[in-house]
């Protein structure tokens, strides 16, 4: 049973700001409050919004249960080969091995009160992300499994 | 001073919005006035500095429960059955 008509234009309205305010948050997770558990709890909530906001079939048939999964499993695999790769370079486990390679995230943070600079911390930023898409598929799925039980007639 | 009166209309607020929650017989209004209390609080922890918590209770409190409130709604009664 799709929602009526202004909930749905409202959700088709919200649906995008949410998800780049939640991306906002999570990478900006090493300067600002918020961080990667934040952020995806935001972007789920943009998902979540979809979900009551539209029936069970016409979800289902845009997005399955698989594949909110397979992002949860994606985020939970980066998280942990970020950290396992620090043994590849001879330091121990979860140690920040992207602050010795390359240019890529490496700047040195500036003293004192500044603007603040995305390109710093290393793999702090990477491990936000994968926490981020790993909170998204996780909060979405079990909001779509609770959906599933829902009744279609009403 | 405007600090003090803001914080105070943050409580009273939440006050109002705990008590409609008990008050109310349709469980739809209920879960609205639970989405505001949750908002509210998210600005009660923004207050007292702690924009981390704010956040969290945000998305969490205000987004994701009221709409496990209202699937399972949706999937039993909305009114509330008075026991006599």
């Amino acid at each position: 049973m799709n929602m009526s008509k202004i909930v749905r234009s409202a959700a088709n309205l919200l649906f995008p700001f949410i998800l780049v305010f939640g991306f906002y948050i999570v990478l900006h997770g090493h300067l600002t409050p918020g961080g990667g558990f934040q952020g995806g709890a935001v972007i789920a909530t943009g998902f979540v919004l979809m979900f009551v906001a539209y029936s069970y079939d016409f979800i289902t048939g845009r997005i399955g249960a698989e594949s909110l999964h397979t992002t949860e499993t994606i985020g939970l695999v980066l998280f942990i080969v970020t950290a396992l790769v620090a043994i590849v370079f001879g330091v121990t486990f979860f140690t920040n091995w992207m602050l010795d390679v390359g240019p890529v995230l490496n700047n040195p943070v500036a003293f004192g009160p500044n603007p603040g600079d995305l390109n710093t911390a290393g793999f702090i930023p990477v491990m936000n992300l994968a926490v981020g898409i790993e909170v998204l598929g996780a909060l979405s799925v079990i909001v779509l499994y609770m959906l599933s039980g829902t009744k279609e007639e009403i | 001073m405007i600090e003090l009166v803001v914080h105070a209309a943050v409580l009273v607020g939440l006050i109002c919005a705990a008590l409609l929650v008990i008050h109310f017989r349709d469980l739809l209004s209920a879960a609205i006035a639970f989405g505001i209390f949750s908002f509210l609080l998210s600005l009660e922890f923004y207050i007292l500095q702690a924009p981390d918590v704010a956040i969290a209770e945000a998305g969490i409190g205000a987004g994701l429960t009221t709409a496990i409130f209202i699937v399972a709604i949706r999937g039993t009664r909305r009114m509330e059955e008075v026991k006599e």
